[in-house]
């Protein structure tokens, strides 16, 4: 099985090497027929890959512990769903992942454009490229089917991980992470054959909103994971591994964003370039955060051998990504210019800068403490009130400006025109700012911000729906006309969600802890918790303990149940409980555990976070909007296919 | 070890015949010569973009003048511009075989 494992990755490694060298020379020499072999050495990488992905499912599912990857990941006591997510709960899974996700998104891509051949020649290459690097670590460095003489049973798995999101949040996260390879690949591919026309964009743009969906629906997947699991009262702790994911995904929003004014206006050609490839290589910089062993976080499990691989291999994307746009820059450049500060291009354009500048502010702060401990020897850390600052500062503008946005005209507004559409979301905003201060809300004046500005915001949406439902004569005319910006709206909607569920659960959130004895109680914005007692809980592969909590306030009475779970062979582990508060859509948060080893005392924390549940339903509106935009437009997709059809290149959109 | 070193060799076969298929399928071809945009084709599709754009930007004026977003004094200076605009790379895209007016009265139809 392992032998057979490998002999599929040596030759998925033969077939990628293929695409880049014969796809390159063919390219370059304009060769047909190699470059169709080329293209279908790429499209072959695929089922190779999937076969050497299934051994290893296999392996995994029979806890087969001669393979080391499976003896170091799993227990014959896991759960079989969880020994089948060790696929990429480890570094040379996860690489596999990536790499299958790769040559899969890589073949549908080109299979879907092959007509388009000048581009495509010059894509499969660039996709060649990132796929021999993979291979070759998979190959030669850190291969999943190294085995050895079999051991009684494994080192099992984290117990955190044991956790069914952990059964979506990895995967979905490289699904967005490779699929930012496909926009970047044709990018490059636009660059290598001269066709800077919007062709590549034409091709990607529903790749590219695919990736930043899943990447947004994997980091909150991902979020709500910390936030019931890990058992720390939060989900968003700016831990340098969810930074990871969070970089490129505001890279790509700058993208989908600018990629807009390209399209309508020719304008920003060259910046788009230098987003896509800052998106790509910010998720490459993610993976080897999180693979190569640089950071001692929970989801950097094992120090390795790939991190100076993994460094040459984005420090040359990064020099190949630059010659290439600095090479092509004649040919980016356009004559039209920006005709007003005060139009929706400009407010993009202030979008773009805002995004760019908090990507590059969180980037520092995850690189900061590495190159300190590099260049100095001494770690220092980069906290949460670094990163609150400029979220502070950058985002707070954001929200503003995504309520500024729809309400201004292409090209230019007059300040007579801004009035009239600003009325009714300036009121709304003035009118919520008001009440929430008279109510005590200034107590947090970025809180207070965040909601004044979410209703502006929301205000600005709903009259873009009512005034251009009355325009089209129905609201699914409307959306139907415009999937894109409507779908964009609803999106916008989501982040309004996500920015009053933060503001509400991290500034007005109430925090209290304290050692308890049974019968004693604790107070919480309103609620009175009183420990009633212990009881012991036993599962398959773990013993532990859960206090009874009985809770008081607010008009409810219920109990909740915190303890820890002592999992026989990976250790202790917190298991929070949690009130979910239907009418304030708040929770009432506890974790406990017992305060000395002979003791019946606790230490109980609680934590009441006012509208949290609001971020795990900007989740659901998130991917409403987003399959909004992304669903094909067939008027559009015809125009476009006789637009390229007068080029000799059919859309395969 | 056996069985999958032959699995893995009839993989392999698979592959490179796969791989091979376009020199199989076609050994001696009129022309190995890879699609090329001429520049007469690439001068079209950048007008075939500009006219898209220029047609967009209608719509989208008009769109933002019925929502009110734009006022008539604003929608009056701003599409006169924009009609030229679309009438010019029509113009350029039909080599003058159709006047500029009624082509672009016909799209503005479609437009609206």
């Amino acid at each position: 099985m392992a032998a057979l494992g490998r002999a599929a990755l040596l030759l998925a490694f033969g077939l990628v090497l293929y695409a880049l060298v014969a796809g390159s020379y063919a390219a370059w020499k304009r060769r047909r027929r190699l470059a169709v072999s080329a293209q279908n050495a790429l499209l072959a990488a695929f089922p190779v890959t999937l076969i050497a992905a299934i051994i290893l499912l296999v392996a995994l599912g029979r806890r087969d512990m001669t393979f080391v990857y499976v003896w170091q990941h799993t227990s014959h006591k896991l759960p079989l769903g969880y020994a089948l997510s060790a696929f990429w709960g480890g570094q040379e899974g996860s690489l596999m992942l990536w790499l299958l996700v790769l040559t899969g998104y890589a073949g549908l891509a080109v299979w879907l454009n092959r007509r388009s051949r000048e581009l495509v020649a010059w894509t499969v290459p660039v996709f060649g490229l990132v796929g021999v690097f993979f291979a070759f670590m998979l190959c030669f460095v850190s291969s999943p089917f190294n085995v050895q003489p079999g051991r009684p049973d494994g080192n099992g798995m984290d117990p955190s991980l044991q956790n069914p999101y952990m059964l979506a949040h990895p995967p979905l996260l490289y699904l967005g992470y490779v699929g930012l390879t496909v926009p970047f690949a044709f990018a490059m591919g636009a660059l290598l054959s001269g066709r800077t026309d919007e062709r590549w964009i034409v091709a990607t743009r529903r790749w590219t909103l695919a990736a930043w969906t899943f990447l947004g629906v994997g980091q909150l997947i991902g979020a709500h994971w910390a936030y019931v699991e890990i058992g720390w009262g939060g989900y968003y702790a700016w831990d340098p591994v969810e930074n990871a994911a969070l970089m490129p995904w505001l890279a790509a929003t700058a993208f989908l964003h600018s990629v807009m004014i390209q399209e309508k206006r020719g304008m920003l050609k060259v910046w788009n370039m230098i987003l896509v490839a800052l998106a790509f290589n910010l998720s490459l910089f993610g993976t080897f955060l999180t693979r190569s062993g640089v950071l001692n976080s929970i989801h950097s499990f094992a120090k390795s051998s790939i991190g100076g691989w993994f460094l040459g291999f984005l420090a040359l994307m990064i020099v190949f990504s630059a010659v290439l746009i600095r090479w092509r820059l004649p040919l980016l450049r356009t004559k039209t210019k920006l005709e007003s500060l005060v139009s929706r291009e400009a407010t993009f354009l202030y979008n773009n800068l805002l995004l760019v500048a908090l990507c590059l502010t969180i980037l520092w702060g995850v690189l900061y403490p590495i190159l300190s401990q590099a260049l100095r020897g001494n770690e220092r850390s980069v906290s949460g009130p670094y990163y609150d600052f400029f979220l502070h500062t950058f985002g707070l503008p954001l929200l503003l400006l995504m309520g500024i946005g729809p309400l201004v005209a292409w090209r230019r507004a007059s300040f007579r025109s801004l009035g009239k559409t600003f009325v009714i979301p300036f009121t709304v905003a003035v009118v919520t700012g008001v009440v929430l201060l008279a109510l005590g809300f200034g107590s947090s004046w970025p809180g207070l911000l965040t909601y004044t500005f979410s209703a502006f915001v929301a205000a600005s949406i709903v009259l873009e729906f009512v005034r251009g439902r009355a325009a089209a004569g129905g609201i699914f005319r409307l959306i139907a006309r415009n999937r894109r910006r409507y779908g964009g709206y609803i999106v916008h909607a989501a982040v309004v969600l996500l920015a009053i569920g933060i503001a509400g659960s991290s500034a007005y959130q109430t925090q209290r802890e304290r050692v308890l004895r049974p019968g004693q109680s604790i107070e919480a914005a309103g609620y009175t918790l009183t420990y009633t007692g212990l009881r012991g809980v036993k599962g398959s592969d773990y013993d532990g303990y859960r206090t009874v909590i009985a809770v008081s306030g607010h008009g409810e009475r219920f109990q909740l149940n915190p303890g820890v779970n002592n999992y026989f062979i990976e250790g202790p582990a917190n298991e929070a409980s949690i009130y979910h508060d239907p009418r304030s859509l708040g929770d009432v948060f506890t974790k406990a555990s017992l305060a000395g080893k002979h003791t019946t005392n606790i230490d109980l924390q609680v934590f009441v976070k006012p509208l949290v549940n609001l971020i795990w339903v900007a989740g659901f509106v998130f991917v409403a909007g987003a399959l909004i935009a992304m669903w094909p437009d067939a008027v559009e997709q015809r125009r476009l296919a006789a637009r390229y059809a007068a080029g000799a290149a059919p859309a395969g959109i | 070890m056996g069985w999958a070193l032959a699995v893995a060799a009839m993989l392999a076969v698979v592959a490179v015949v796969f791989v091979a298929r376009p020199f199989l399928r076609d050994p001696a071809p009129a022309s190995d010569r890879l699609d090329e945009l001429a520049p007469e084709a690439r001068k079209r599709l950048a007008l075939a973009e500009e006219r898209d754009r220029a047609l967009a930007a209608l719509k989208e004026l008009e769109f933002d003048h019925r929502t009110g977003k734009i006022s008539d004094e604003d929608y009056r200076a701003q599409v006169g511009p924009l009609r030229r605009r679309a009438a010019e790379v029509l113009r350029a895209l039909d080599g003058g075989e159709q006047a500029p007016n009624e082509r672009l009265a016909d799209r503005g139809q479609h437009v609206r």
